[in-house]
């Protein structure tokens, strides 16, 4: 099957959908699209079903030959486009003919973009997903957790649609050089930590960690020491806030391991992630607590 | 009054049951039960479940439904739990180990930290029957508890890079086979020649949490006759 041609694979590009679900208790972690929203919005602009596969462009320098006619969009991460050398703009559709060479340049805001094409990326889902797990080895084109290769052939059915779609401006993400506020649910063993250690977390500022990726953000900043360094191994949820014995905070991301044994505070907001998925290594966030009601109410309302 | 059974919020959209303080065995098929009564009365509201040794993580669609909802259908599930029942649903699989200085390079160090000898390693792991409490780390890798604890040795303080495929290792009051190749922290004192973990094959691993497991030691050839190979006998990375 024709579709689009990897004339470049970039830094790190990863076909993801919206993850891998029901599996996780044989030890199968989720993967799926980082940034959530901006894939979501990404199959918005080709019209495709919600859960259709895209590709994740971590930091950017992906270049794709097309072989077919078809629609694509670029969201995300703030990167400059070109379709044969033409600049175009991210947020919207684009149509494309067989020969046209699409050129992802390095993003100036934000660090996850994701390329849709009408119809999604067509390959063999494997456990209900295409998506790729670098660790587990499952997933991208082959099943086999590989990124992108030069050369790979991502199949793709030919679309005729010629409807101009674009991304309301409010829905964009708006990348600024302010601390990002990231919401947090507290949960999980959170009464076992005393308020001093969570008034400092709540208080202090931490940095993303260059050893930051899709399994978890590792933050830098105050320690906030755990009140034991063991317990039985759990279950982690997308989010989750895990203290290691050192007192940095890990946030437990796509790729996280299905279950763990270090004490964790709470969960950040499913919005928010969308969010910390977009910071770069170096820059700095701060957590504000919510409650159930508000984590509900903002769910339901998404600015 | 017991603290137990408890639920907590993991997240907006999951919540997270704890059923006792340790691991047993009555905890582990409480815990199977209620896997399979929510996965039936939660069905579409259910995103996934993750059972671990004493407790369930129940991830749902919160735009379906809520914490609430939730907490009920598992006071439900508990309710509906019959300890009799059980007792006799738990699979039994027996998994073939060649244990030898070259298919398990730790066993010198494990027999000189318990102050017992290698036969006597070997032995003692092989008269318990195991229970799979958790799966995690990697696809199919299932922690089985618990080991006996004259035999109980702390994880290597530098993990190697490159386990084989089928190594049986036990760390503190655990052991586990590895199903794919991969880095590991655990002593090595065996290979399994049995395939835990194959995408092909339905269900694609062979351990589920709540099964019993025991270990029968084979030899050499034994070996290498139900497919083991001999690429990865020796001292590994």
């Amino acid at each position: 099957m024709k579709g689009l041609k990897v004339i470049q694979p970039g830094i790190h590009s990863l076909i993801q959908d919206a993850g891998r679900h029901g599996f996780h208790s044989i030890g199968i972690t989720s993967g799926g699209a980082l940034d959530s929203h901006s894939f979501h919005c990404a199959n918005q602009l080709c019209d495709n079903s919600h859960t259709a596969a895209c590709i994740e462009i971590l930091v950017g320098g992906l270049i794709l030959e097309a072989q077919i006619a078809t629609q694509i969009a670029i969201t995300g991460a703030q990167v400059p486009i070109s379709i044969n050398n033409r600049s175009v703009s991210t947020w919207c559709n684009h149509a494309i003919q067989p020969g046209d060479r699409i050129k992802i340049g390095y993003a100036s805001g934000g660090c996850r973009a994701y390329l849709s094409v009408a119809g999604g990326i067509q390959t063999k889902p494997i456990f209900g997903s295409v998506s790729t797990v670098v660790r587990e080895g499952l997933g991208g084109l082959h099943g086999d957790g590989k990124p992108l290769q030069q050369g790979d052939i991502l199949p793709c059915q030919p679309s005729a649609d010629t409807q101009q779609r674009s991304t309301p401006l409010q829905q964009r993400p708006v990348f600024t050089d302010c601390i990002a506020e990231i919401r947090m649910l507290l949960g999980y063993q959170h009464s076992h930590f005393n308020q001093s250690q969570l008034d400092l977390l709540f208080n202090s500022e931490y940095t993303v960690s260059k050893n930051s990726d899709r399994m978890g953000y590792r933050l830098e900043g105050p320690a906030i020491i755990p009140p034991y360094s063991e317990m039985l191994s759990e279950g982690i949820c997308l989010g989750a806030l895990q203290l290691p014995t050192d007192g940095q905070p890990i946030i437990l991301l796509s790729d996280r391991q299905t279950i763990g044994g270090y004490p964790k505070i709470g969960s950040v907001l499913s919005l928010d992630i969308n969010k910390l998925a977009q910071l770069m290594p170096g820059r700095k966030l701060r957590f504000v607590p919510i409650s159930l009601e508000q984590a509900q109410i903002a769910l339901r309302n998404p600015e | 009054m017991s603290d137990y059974p408890k639920i907590v919020i993991a997240s907006e959209n999951s919540s997270m049951l704890y059923l006792s303080q340790r691991p047993c065995t009555r905890t582990s098929n409480m815990i199977a039960h209620t896997v399979r009564h929510l996965k039936h009365s939660l069905s579409d509201q259910l995103i996934d479940l993750v059972p671990s040794y004493a407790s369930l993580l129940v991830i749902f669609n919160p735009l379906v439904t809520d914490h609430r909802h939730i907490q009920v259908a598992i006071g439900n599930a508990l309710d509906n739990w019959q300890p009799q029942a059980q007792a006799q649903t738990a699979r039994r699989i027996e998994l073939p180990v060649y244990y030898s200085a070259e298919s398990g390079p730790d066993l010198q160090r494990i027999a000189a930290h318990n102050h017992l000898s290698i036969e006597q390693i070997i032995a003692l792991h092989q008269q318990t029957e195991y229970r799979a409490y958790a799966m995690g780390f990697a696809p199919g890798f299932a922690y089985l508890g618990e080991l006996d604890p004259r035999i109980a040795t702390p994880r290597l303080a530098t993990p190697r890079k490159r386990i084989p495929r089928g190594a049986v290792a036990i760390a503190d009051r655990q052991t586990a086979v590895y199903p794919a190749q991969s880095p590991g922290g655990w002593n090595l004192i065996g290979l399994c020649p049995t395939a835990l973990f194959d995408t092909n094959r339905q269900p694609c691993t062979l351990i589920q949490v709540g099964d019993n497991i025991r270990f029968k030691a084979i030899s050499r050839e034994q070996f290498i006759q139900l497919g083991g190979s001999q690429s990865d006998l020796g001292e590994p990375s």
